[in-house]
C-alpha cells in the first residue's frame, strides 16, 4: 500500500496536494501496489476531486479537522500500520516538515525529504534529492521496508485524468493534540512563496521599503508571488516570510526575477532551483548574472515599471 | 530551567561545496565548519531563556573529534557544558535515537534544534527526537514565550504564522525570528578564555541504526551562459520568456 497525505487548508486542497498525489499515485502503480489518499477535514472537502490525480482510494477522516502535528502523524501512523504502508508521501509544505520527523519515529521508517525525482530504483527505494542547499544532488536510498518521502513542492509535476475516480471511505480516528492552535495568520501576498509558480524578488537596491509598490505591480500582473533577500527583512523593510536564501525559504518556481539583488552565494542557494533566472540590476559586476538566465543592467527604477507596462500589453 | 540546544556543525554558508571523486561523500578541503545557523538562532534563545528563567544551557551534537571546535565556540559563545556523542551521524533516525538516549538519561525542560542542517538539508531529527521523548514539537518555530508550566508558540506556515500553546517540557525547531539576526551572540574573549575550562564531555553511541543511506553526491548541472538584453530593449525580454523558457 501507497498512502499519500491528502492536505488541506481551510477545508481546500492545495496545490502541492495534487503534485504528492500524482507523484504517489505514480510510485503506487509502479511498485504494484494500492494507492490511498488520506484527508483530514470536515464534510465540506470535496474529497472526490483527488481521484483524477491517479489515486484508488480516499480515505477521509472527518473528526481531525485542524492541523496539529501530532493528531495528524499519529492518525496516519495508525493507517500504514494498519494498511501494512510500505511508502508514505508528503509535500515538503509547512506542515509536511512538520510531520515528517514524527512520523519518521512512529512508524520507524526510512526519512527522505526534499526528493526531487521520481524513485529511480525500487530495490532498494532510491530517489535524488537536493542537499547542501541546493549545491549538491544526493542519491540517497532506503534500508527499511517502510519509507517515507517528502517532496519539493513545484518540482515534480501534476498529472490528472478527468476520467478516473477513486472510492471514498469515511474512516474515525479522534484526535490526540500535544498542543493547541490559538489562531492562525497569513502575512505576506496571496500565494504562498513555496508553491508560487512566479516570483518576483527584492533586495536593498530598492533603497527603502517605500519602493516595493513597483515590485508589487510586476508581480501582480505576472500573477507572482513577492520575496526578498535576507539584508531587507533583517532591516525589517519587509517580513521574514518573504526572505528567500538559504537560511529563508528555498523555492524554485518557474521564473525567478531578481531585482537589485548582487546575488550572494547564500541567496543564490534558496533560488538558484528556479527554471528560469531574470536578473535586474544596475551594476554589470554582481555575481548574480553568473547564475541568471537572462540579465538586464540597468537602473531598477527605470527598467521594472517599463517591464511591468510591456508585461500588461503583452498579456492583452 | 533545563535548557538543551541540539548543534549541527556544517559547512560555512560562503563555502563552494564539492563532493570525493568518486561522489561518496563531501571533499572537506579547505572548508571552514561553524554551527549551523538555524541552531545559532536556538542557542542564543536558549541563553535568554537562561536570563530570564534561571537554570543552565547545554549543547549537544553527535560527531566525531572533530566538531569540538564547533562545541567550544558553543560554550564561549555562553552555553554551560557541552556533550558529544562520539560517531558519526547517518541519518535522521540514528540522529534522533542517539540523541533521545542521551536526552533521556538527563531530562531537559527545553528542547531546542535548528529546523534543519544547512549540510544535509534533512529536517528529520527535531520531530523524530519529539515523538521519540513523547513531547509536543513546534517546528519552524519563531516565537517561544514560557510562563511557568505554560508555553506559547508561534510558528511559520506557508505564508504566515500560527501561535499555538502547550505545556512544558517541549521539543522546538527554531529558525530566525525566534531570536532576530542582530540578537545573535558572538564569542567575546572572556567567553573564548572561559570556554577552554567549561566541561566538554564525551558519551559512548547506544549503537541505534539508520534506516536511510547516501548512495553518493553530484554536482547540480552548470547553467547556460546568461543572455544580456538591453534594457531599451524590454520587449525581447518578453519574448524569450515566452517563446524560448515559456514561463509566461
Amino acid at each position: 500500500m501507497v498512502i499519500i497525505y491528502a492536505e488541506t487548508w481551510n477545508n481546500e486542497f492545495k496545490k502541492t496536494t495534487f503534485e504528492a498525489i500524482s507523484y504517489g499515485s505514480k510510485c503506487a502503480q509502479e511498485m504494484g501496489l494500492e494507492s490511498i489518499a488520506v484527508v483530514f477535514g470536515n464534510s465540506n472537502v470535496s474529497v472526490g476531486e483527488l481521484g483524477k490525480y491517479g489515486v484508488d482510494k480516499i480515505i477521509h477522516v472527518q473528526d481531525i479537522q485542524e492541523f496539529e502535528p501530532y493528531s495528524i502523524a499519529l492518525a496516519l501512523s495508525s493507517l500504514m500500520k494498519e494498511l501494512n504502508g510500505k511508502l508514505l508521501v508528503l509535500n515538503g509544505t509547512a506542515n509536511g516538515k512538520s510531520l515528517i520527523g514524527i512520523l519518521s519515529s512512529l512508524i520507524n521508517a526510512a526519512a527522505i525529504s526534499n526528493v526531487t525525482s521520481f524513485p529511480i530504483n525500487y530495490e532498494p527505494l532510491t530517489v535524488l534529492r537536493s542537499a547542501f542547499s541546493s549545491k549538491g544532488i544526493e542519491h540517497a536510498s532506503s534500508n527499511s521496508d517502510c519509507t517515507i518521502l517528502s517532496i519539493v513542492p513545484n518540482a515534480l509535476g501534476i498529472k490528472s485524468d478527468d476520467d478516473s475516480s477513486a472510492s471514498i471511505v469515511l474512516k474515525k480516528i479522534d484526535p490526540n493534540s500535544k498542543t493547541s492552535i490559538l489562531q492562525s495568520e497569513k502575512e505576506s501576498g496571496e500565494i504562498p512563496l513555496p508553491e508560487a509558480e512566479r516570483v518576483v524578488s527584492a533586495g536593498r537596491g530598492l533603497k527603502g521599503p517605500e519602493n516595493w509598490n513597483m515590485i508589487t505591480d510586476l508581480a501582480e500582473v505576472l500573477n507572482a508571488g513577492t520575496a526578498c533577500s535576507k539584508p531587507v527583512s533583517d532591516i525589517g523593510w519587509r517580513p521574514h516570510s518573504e526572505h528567500v536564501g538559504q537560511t529563508g525559504i528555498q523555492i524554485n518556481p518557474e521564473l525567478y526575477i531578481a531585482i537589485g539583488i548582487s546575488g550572494a552565494i547564500q541567496h543564490l542557494a534558496g533560488v538558484s532551483r528556479s527554471k528560469t533566472i531574470v536578473v535586474i540590476n544596475n551594476d554589470p559586476e554582481a555575481p548574480f548574472f553568473k547564475a541568471a538566465d537572462y540579465g538586464i543592467v540597468g537602473d531598477a527604477f527605470d527598467v521594472v515599471p517599463r517591464l511591468t507596462e510591456t508585461l500588461k500589453s503583452f498579456k492583452k | 530551567m533545563k535548557i538543551l540546544v541540539c548543534i549541527s556543525h556544517v559547512p560555512d554558508t560562503t563555502s563552494k561545496i564539492g563532493f570525493v571523486s568518486d561522489g561518496s561523500s563531501l571533499d572537506k578541503n579547505g572548508i571552514q565548519f561553524v554551527i549551523n545557523p538555524y541552531d545559532e538562532f536556538g542557542l542564543t534563545k536558549g541563553l535568554h531563556l537562561k536570563e530570564k528563567h534561571g537554570g543552565t544551557v547545554s549543547v549537544v551534537t553527535l560527531g566525531d573529534e572533530s566538531v569540538e571546535p564547533t562545541l567550544r565556540k558553543a560554550l564561549a559563545i555562553g552555553a554551560d557544558d557541552a556533550h558529544r556523542l562520539d560517531g558519526v551521524p547517518h541519518d535522521g533516525a540514528q540522529t534522533s535515537e542517539e540523541i533521545g538516549a542521551f536526552i533521556k538519561k538527563n531530562e531537559f525542560d527545553v528542547i531546542i534544534c535548528g529546523q534543519e542542517s544547512i549540510d544535509y538539508n534533512g529536517g528529520i531529527v527535531p520531530g523524530a527526537l519529539a515523538a521519540k521523548l513523547d513531547l509536543p514539537f513546534v517546528n519552524a518555530c519563531i516565537g517561544l514565550d514560557i510562563d511557568g508550566e505554560n508555553v506559547k508558540t508561534i510558528r511559520e506556515i506557508d505564508g504566515g504564522k500560527e501561535t499555538a500553546q502547550t505545556k512544558l517540557p517541549i521539543v522546538i525547531a527554531g529558525k530566525k525570528g525566534l531570536v532576530e539576526e542582530h540578537e545573535l551572540r558572538i564569542p567575546n574573549m572572556r567567553g573564548i578564555m572561559t570556554a577552554r575550562s567549561k566541561p566538554l564531555s564525551v558519551h559512548e553511541l547506544i549503537g541505534s541504526k539508520a534506516l536511510a543511506q547516501s548512495v553518493s553526491f553530484s554536482k547540480p548541472p552548470e547553467k547556460k551562459a546568461v543572455k544580456m538584453i538591453s534594457p531599451d530593449n524590454l520587449g525581447e525580454l518578453v519574448r524569450l520568456l515566452n517563446e524560448e523558457s515559456k514561463v509566461i
